[in-house]
């Protein structure tokens, strides 16, 4: 198995001392990326009304949420006790798990900057995807999306709706990176260079601790560049070599032994493999 | 009432018996319909899948009528291409068994996947390197080669037979049959595997991944044997249970027996592969990415007790009981052994589907439990009724049982 390499390759690196756990970065997502709320009633839908409601956004796993902000404790008693936040974006994987599994290549791996692309009007909703990716990163339409009247007016142009029955999942908001381009060739400047902050997901833009760092992980004048390569970074999962272009740092080191399948405080799994 | 269209020789219960056995199949048959119509209609959202859960029961059903159904392919092979010439006495059923496993699997696929109305882009946009784009193709042409395996049987059917041009059409379609068998085990053979080809590739899913040969995980193969071996004991059972309704000796015992004895060898070799590959991927692979075979199995879900089931009760017993003539030869001792097979069966399948992605990968996920919900159950039931319905059909109408007239109404040797 290879990881595929671009020249650019985006990336985040997240500082969990940082994260709050606010949710702000969830929030701005569905702003952002036009997910549609969760509602009980479909008043179109007859046949619905007739037999059993939708799910609401109580059903945390029916809901859509492209971040996704995990709790993490280091599993001791009291005056040890400690939290951690850890938002989970689509990992934009270097090997990812979903592409190779996808039937109809409605995933892919392609594009320079090294993100998983997602096809809406192409994908099957075999789900093959979602049980392939480790990270939950993926999500399915279970639902026809609704938008409670006067919400919809608050829809992002630049980024299409999803019909019921696709998978979805976080393409570190690809319309803002369309638009980054736009303006560098509209200024006479190299679309394929972006400096720092030109290209900025809205996560990262909205995260109030600045946890979250964006950019080009193979240009070392990039902030997230010297982040990924410090002392206290780590990626989730690293063992099972999905190679994520999303990058995590902790100075606690159960945080990190955590991201990586160690259990916390239990040194024998630690020891092993290579 | 409708006693001439029986095949030659043969009796059937009356017409009105006949009806209510209907009508009882039909109401299961309709509560699925209205499941699957539900789900046609409001979408999957209906069912008891969710995020986590992207996989369910009817993943677990397709898997698990596909591998019943293999007795199928892996009988024709036999007969057709190897002439073991016994098997024909049973080949008829298995064709039947086979045409309904998999189309009931295809039916099931186009309530699972989101975009029904997009199924044909499998063949459009493939991606050469899914499996499932394989199993997509395999088993849309190996469904066609049943058809194709069936209708000589239906055109056999006394009054149409009558006509020549049929009579001559069923001939010559039997005559090329073995060209059939051959396509039929080949593409048969590829789809199973890559049913386990689709699991073993999960890199991101300990429970499943696994190193391979190839281009292919160990998955393909263990797929295939396993189907193998319990494909031709369902068919058995479903004689036997026809039997049992319809109160008939419909196929000698000697034949059941050597079903019994074909898939006992093969799942011989399976569970020796099995055991490898299980021992290799709990000392070899779990280690390597820092997980212990005990925390791939949780509460009673999970449990390993369903993991022991699996290997031991429903995989070396009855793999020891088809091999051993002394007991294969006894019919109680031959279908239990078949029912353990087949569960066996079922339980991988069902494990490597469910348990696969309950497995919290993500250290600080926590494992789900799934429970699928009636609609689910509903529409998996209509298509066992629409089985029960097309074999009650046949069995009726079409001459399945070359020996039937010979075990039942004739006396003597
Ligand atoms: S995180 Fe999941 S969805 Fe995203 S690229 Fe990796 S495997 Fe694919
Ligand atoms: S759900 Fe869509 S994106 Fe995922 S594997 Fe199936 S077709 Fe591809």
């Amino acid at each position: 198995m290879q990881t595929k390499e671009f020249k650019i390759k985006w990336g985040m690196v997240i500082d969990i001392d940082k994260c709050t756990g606010c949710g702000a970065c969830m929030v701005a997502c569905q702003v952002e990326n036009n997910i549609a709320p969760m509602t009980k009633k479909d008043p179109y839908n007859y046949v619905q009304s007739l037999t059993k409601d939708r799910d609401d956004a109580s059903n945390k796993l029916k809901t859509l949420t492209w971040m996704n902000v995990y709790e993490l404790s280091n599993g001791k008693a009291f005056p040890d006790h400690e939290v951690a936040y850890l938002p989970r974006p689509c990992m934009q994987c270097g090997n990812p798990a979903c592409v190779p599994v996808c039937p109809v290549v409605a995933t892919d791996k392609n594009e320079e900057g090294g993100i998983v692309s997602q096809i809406y009007p192409r994908c099957i909703g075999c789900r093959y995807c979602m049980a392939a990716c480790p990270y939950h990163a993926r999500y399915f339409n279970w639902w026809d999306p609704l938008w409670p009247e006067g919400m919809d007016k608050g829809l992002s142009p630049s980024v299409s709706v999803r019909p019921r029955g696709v998978v979805e999942k976080c393409n570190f908001c690809h319309g803002r990176f369309m638009k980054a381009k736009e303006e560098a060739r509209i200024n006479g400047e190299d679309p394929d260079n972006l400096p720092e902050g030109a290209y900025v997901p809205a996560c990262v833009d909205i995260c109030p601790t600045k946890a979250i760092t964006f950019g080009d992980l193979n240009n070392p004048e990039h902030e997230v560049h010297k982040l990924a390569h410090g002392d206290n970074s780590f990626r989730l999962l690293e063992k099972l070599g999905l190679a994520p272009q999303v990058y995590y740092m902790s100075k606690r080191e159960w945080v990190r032994k955590q991201g990586d399948n160690y259990i916390a405080g239990d040194d024998a799994h630690g020891t092993q493999g290579h | 009432m409708d006693s001439k269209l029986f095949p030659e020789g043969v009796q059937r219960c009356s017409f009105g018996q006949f009806m209510i056995w209907t009508l009882a199949v039909l109401a299961v048959f309709g509560w699925g319909l209205y499941a699957a119509v539900l789900v046609l209609y409001n979408g999957i959202g209906t069912t008891g899948l969710d995020n986590y859960f992207g996989f369910g029961l009817w993943i677990t059903f397709d898997l698990a009528v596909i591998a019943l159904g293999a007795g199928a392919f892996f009988t024709g092979l036999l007969k057709y291409i190897l002439k073991i010439k016994q098997l024909e006495k049973i080949i008829n059923l298995t064709v039947i068994v086979g045409f309904i496993c998999y189309s009931g699997a295809m039916m099931v696929l186009c309530l699972d996947i989101g975009q029904p109305a997009r199924s044909w882009f499998g063949y459009w946009h493939p991606n050469v390197h899914s499996m499932l784009t394989e199993v997509i193709f395999c088993i849309t042409c190996y469904c066609t080669v049943l058809i194709i395996e069936f209708v000589p049987l239906v055109l056999e059917q006394k009054q149409l037979n009558k006509i020549p041009f049929i009579h001559a059409l069923a001939h010559n379609m039997h005559i090329n049959m073995a060209l059939f068998a051959g396509i039929g085990a080949f593409l048969s053979t590829f789809h199973q595997g890559s049913l386990g080809g689709m699991y073993g590739v999960l890199i991101g899913r300990p429970y499943a991944f696994r190193e391979g040969f190839f281009i292919w995980p160990w998955t393909f193969f263990l797929f295939v044997l396993s189907a193998v071996g319990s494909g031709p004991v369902f068919t058995v059972l479903v004689c036997t249970l026809m039997e049992k309704i319809t109160g008939k000796k419909l196929v000698e015992f000697k034949v059941k027996a050597l079903m019994g004895k074909i898939a006992g060898t093969m799942l011989c070799v399976y569970m020796f592969f099995k055991i490898l590959d299980t021992w290799a991927w709990a000392e070899g692979y779990l280690p390597s990415v820092g997980l212990t075979f005990d925390q791939m199995f949780y509460g009673v879900a999970y449990g390993k007790w369903m993991f022991f089931t699996e290997l031991v009760l429903c995989g070396l017993v009855p793999a020891i009981m088809l091999v051993v003539p002394a007991i294969r030869n006894r019919p109680g001792l031959l279908y239990t052994a078949a029912i353990l097979d087949c569960v066996g069966v079922t339980i991988n399948r069902y494990v490597f589907t469910v348990q696969t992605i309950a497995f919290p990968a993500m250290p600080f996920d926590k494992w789900y439990v799934y429970y699928p919900n009636w609609v689910e159950w509903a529409s998996c039931a209509m298509i066992v009724a629409y089985g029960v319905l097309v074999i009650s059909l046949s069995y009726r109408y079409l001459p399945v049982f070359p020996q039937e007239t010979k075990l039942n109404y004739q006396t003597g040797e």
